[in-house]
């Protein structure tokens, strides 16, 4: 293949990376950044979102599409109830405990995993696109489904900024993240702030989870892979700091897109994995963190 | 206990945590049960560890379901030699650590007198020197090449499935004279893909043919459109064998990167099994060709061995279940379950077999024995059996896709499959 058309489709591939990324890292980066806790079980949030978005498929009858909007609709707000629950029953009375959190979170993720193998069973579960049309170039095709999610992600990340930036919630989680005990003594009530913020990471998790799943198939160990890569982009970006976040998804998912289709797969991981070594040595806050300011 | 537990005024945090533990160790219990009753002698009984869960599942599934129809037939004939056979399946995760734990547990808790139904490469890679170790009879129904290279020890069978440089070795004449002389191999990066890339270059080069490219895929991987483009341009065959949970995504993604203007396309059936082929984006792979052990579609020329295979385990005509057309079988697989279960039977009837003091002696039969007749017991074919490598060899198909269904087109003869002998298991000790 010559170079340009080489060029275009590592490019493609690592904007779709890049945008499920954003979805998931952001996710991560928010409760981290609000709450202090680094959650462990958000792979299996997504996991969930993509196994609900299968079982939306496949039980709501119609062409594809309802099922679809219907996974986009349903998977997050169970999640997002989930993950209320789990932060209300188990987070809370552990007082965010850093390293409880932790080890609380790692508990959850395994109750998740191995709850979704006794409900959807250990097989991996194919669902229809919303819609199925394949992009021919002289060079080679691409499913035009993936740019959709591109194209979702950006709107949906772009109401999360909105929602953090312009809404009374949003005003109240970032006071919650600038200082804790200030936003008590305001008032604020941070305990419900914390819960919602809880819900938000997942739903963002299980989103990408649903626009993910016609790609690739629902399996109840898929979680494990984008929180890795979510934690490369979180540490690379600046732990809870949104823009950093994003922009060290396009960074980290075009790079993987490119070095993998241009080198190995294996090799786009390793270079990833060195960059976070880097930026834990030489800009513990993060490559694109203004010093002393969050968010 | 529901009362106690789910009665309504007492429910705290607390308790419903102890409900879900001690509902937890209830349903562990049967296993441990089952185990104390194990006592030799009064039963034969088998260990069976299955891909019940991890990249293996489906297999797993369909395994165990061949499994217990052939345990039907074999205990409805009167089991062997007068006694019961029982099966104790024990689920391996799919996995290399679990495979080795679950062989420890047959032959320490559950005392079988043989395990049986192994898949996957690197699963069984690790249990069979553990087998060896154990003194513990032990039947793949795997593929890859290590056992009759020799790596493995006396312990271990392969009675029923051909290995993949059987498979490769007869197909590639017919692939380079039909399809093309460059190849692009794709595969799964661990031993049993290493066979494929290892056997398949050794063969296409012994009929001139060259391989342009060779794909290595972690079996993990989820997302494949980015190792398309290392396919050459003027690839004449693509070759690809994948496996694991996402081999649907793998083919589609296949697909919508060639287009119309493909190369010919030889692939292992391991790509699609217990995948469904009647979806529109695959409908690219018309015409494609596949390795198949035996058909998942019944042919027109049907055996009545394959009718009351299918009629046993309960699958229909286009290699689904009867009871959900969704659910396809990994039938070009499960057939050696099957057959290594009546080969078990053969040995053990052959050596008088009543219990585990007897092992050497089953398994000085089962070397003894040269191959085995198509039938009710062996429904792929007939068989021969090397009794210094330990492995078979049979019959392969390759078939086309033709109006959605996979057709044979060509037939190799068990001639086709057979290489000089690797190693010499009879020369070791027990």
């Amino acid at each position: 293949m010559d170079l340009a058309p080489y060029l275009l489709l590592a490019g493609l591939e690592g904007l779709v990376q890049a945008s499920v990324l954003m979805l998931t890292a952001l996710g991560l980066s928010l409760v981290f950044g609000v709450m202090r806790v680094v959650n462990v079980a958000h792979g299996e949030f997504y996991m969930l979102g993509a196994l609900i978005a299968w079982a939306c498929g496949a039980y709501i009858p119609g062409p594809p599409v309802l099922g679809f909007v219907a996974g986009l609709l349903v998977a997050p707000l169970a999640v997002g109830a989930l993950a209320w629950a789990a932060d209300r029953a188990v987070l809370q009375k552990i007082g965010y405990n850093p390293e409880g959190t932790i080890v609380s979170t790692i508990g959850m993720l395994y109750i998740l995993q191995q709850g979704a193998l006794l409900t959807f069973g250990p097989d991996a579960r194919a669902v229809d696109a919303p819609f199925y049309y394949t992009i021919r170039t002289p060079w080679f095709g691409y499913s035009s489904y993936k740019l959709f999610t591109v194209a979702v992600a950006i709107l949906l990340v772009a109401g999360l900024w909105l929602l953090m930036r312009k809404s009374k919630v949003g005003l109240l989680m970032r006071a919650t993240q600038f200082d804790r005990e200030t936003a008590l003594n305001f008032g604020i009530p941070v305990g419900k702030v914390y819960s919602a913020v809880f819900a938000i990471g997942a739903m963002m998790a299980a989103v990408a989870g649903v626009l993910v799943v016609p790609n690739q198939q629902a399996h109840y160990l898929m979680g494990t892979d984008p929180l890795l890569l979510s934690f490369v982009v979180v540490i690379v970006g600046g732990l809870g700091s949104i823009p950093g976040t994003i922009a060290a998804a396009v960074l980290i998912g075009l790079s993987d897109g490119l070095l993998s289709v241009f080198f190995s797969p294996t090799l786009a991981k390793i270079v990833s994995t060195l960059l976070v070594a880097l930026v834990l040595i030489f800009r513990p806050e993060g490559l694109f963190t203004v010093k002393g300011r969050r968010a | 206990m529901s009362k106690e537990f789910f009665g309504g005024r007492g429910v705290t945090r607390r308790r419903l945590l102890q409900g879900i533990t001690s509902g937890g160790a209830v349903l562990a219990a049967p296993g441990l049960i089952r185990g104390a009753q194990a006592q030799a002698g009064d039963a034969i009984r088998l260990g069976a560890p299955f891909h019940r869960t991890g990249i293996g599942a489906s297999y797993g599934r369909w395994y165990e379901r061949t499994a217990m129809a052939a345990l039907k037939v074999i205990n409805d004939q009167g089991g062997i030699n007068g006694l019961p056979v029982e099966i104790i399946v024990e689920d391996d995760g799919t996995d290399p650590k679990r495979g080795v734990e679950v062989m420890e547990k047959f032959a320490a808790e559950y005392k079988v007198d043989a395990v049986f139904g192994h898949l996957f490469s690197h699963v069984v890679a690790a249990t069979a020197p553990r087998a060896g170790e154990l003194k513990m009879p032990y039947f793949l129904c795997s593929e890859a090449h290590t056992l009759a290279s020799g790596a493995f020890n006396r312990y271990c069978f392969q009675p029923s499935i051909t290995d993949v440089k059987s498979q490769v070795s007869s197909m590639a004449p017919w692939i380079a004279s039909n399809l093309g002389k460059k190849v692009t191999l794709i595969y799964p990066d661990f031993n049993f893909g290493y066979d494929h890339r290892d056997n398949m270059t050794a063969a296409i080069q012994a009929q001139g043919g060259q391989v342009v490219a060779d794909i290595a895929i972690p079996p993990t991987e989820t997302s494949f459109t980015r190792y398309m483009p290392r396919i050459p341009f003027n690839t004449d065959v693509i070759y690809h064998v994948m496996v694991g949970p996402a081999v649907l995504t793998f083919v589609k993604e296949l697909g919508e990167h060639l287009g119309s203007k493909r190369p010919e396309i030889f692939g292992f059936i391991d790509s699609l099994e217990a995948v469904d082929m009647d979806i529109p984006q695959l409908e690219f792979l018309e015409g494609t060709y596949f390795w198949e052990a035996m058909p998942r579609y019944a042919q027109a020329d049907q055996s009545a061995a394959d009718r009351d295979f299918r009629a046993a385990v309960g699958v229909d005509g286009n290699g689904a279940s009867l009871s959900d057309p969704k659910d396809v079988a990994t039938y070009a697989h499960m057939f050696s379950v099957w057959e290594t279960l009546f080969a078990i039977k053969q040995a053990m009837e052959m050596a008088d077999y009543r219990g585990p003091g007897q092992k050497i002696a089953m398994m000085e039969a089962m070397e003894s024995i040269a191959g085995f007749r198509e039938g009710t017991e062996f429904p792929q074919g007939d068989k021969l059996f090397n009794g210094k490598t330990h492995q078979a060899f049979g019959h392969q198909n390759i078939s086309q896709v033709t109006d959605g269904r996979l057709e044979v087109v060509h037939r190799t003869s068990i001639e086709d499959t057979l290489y000089p002998d690797e190693c010499d298991y009879t020369q070791m000790s027990f």
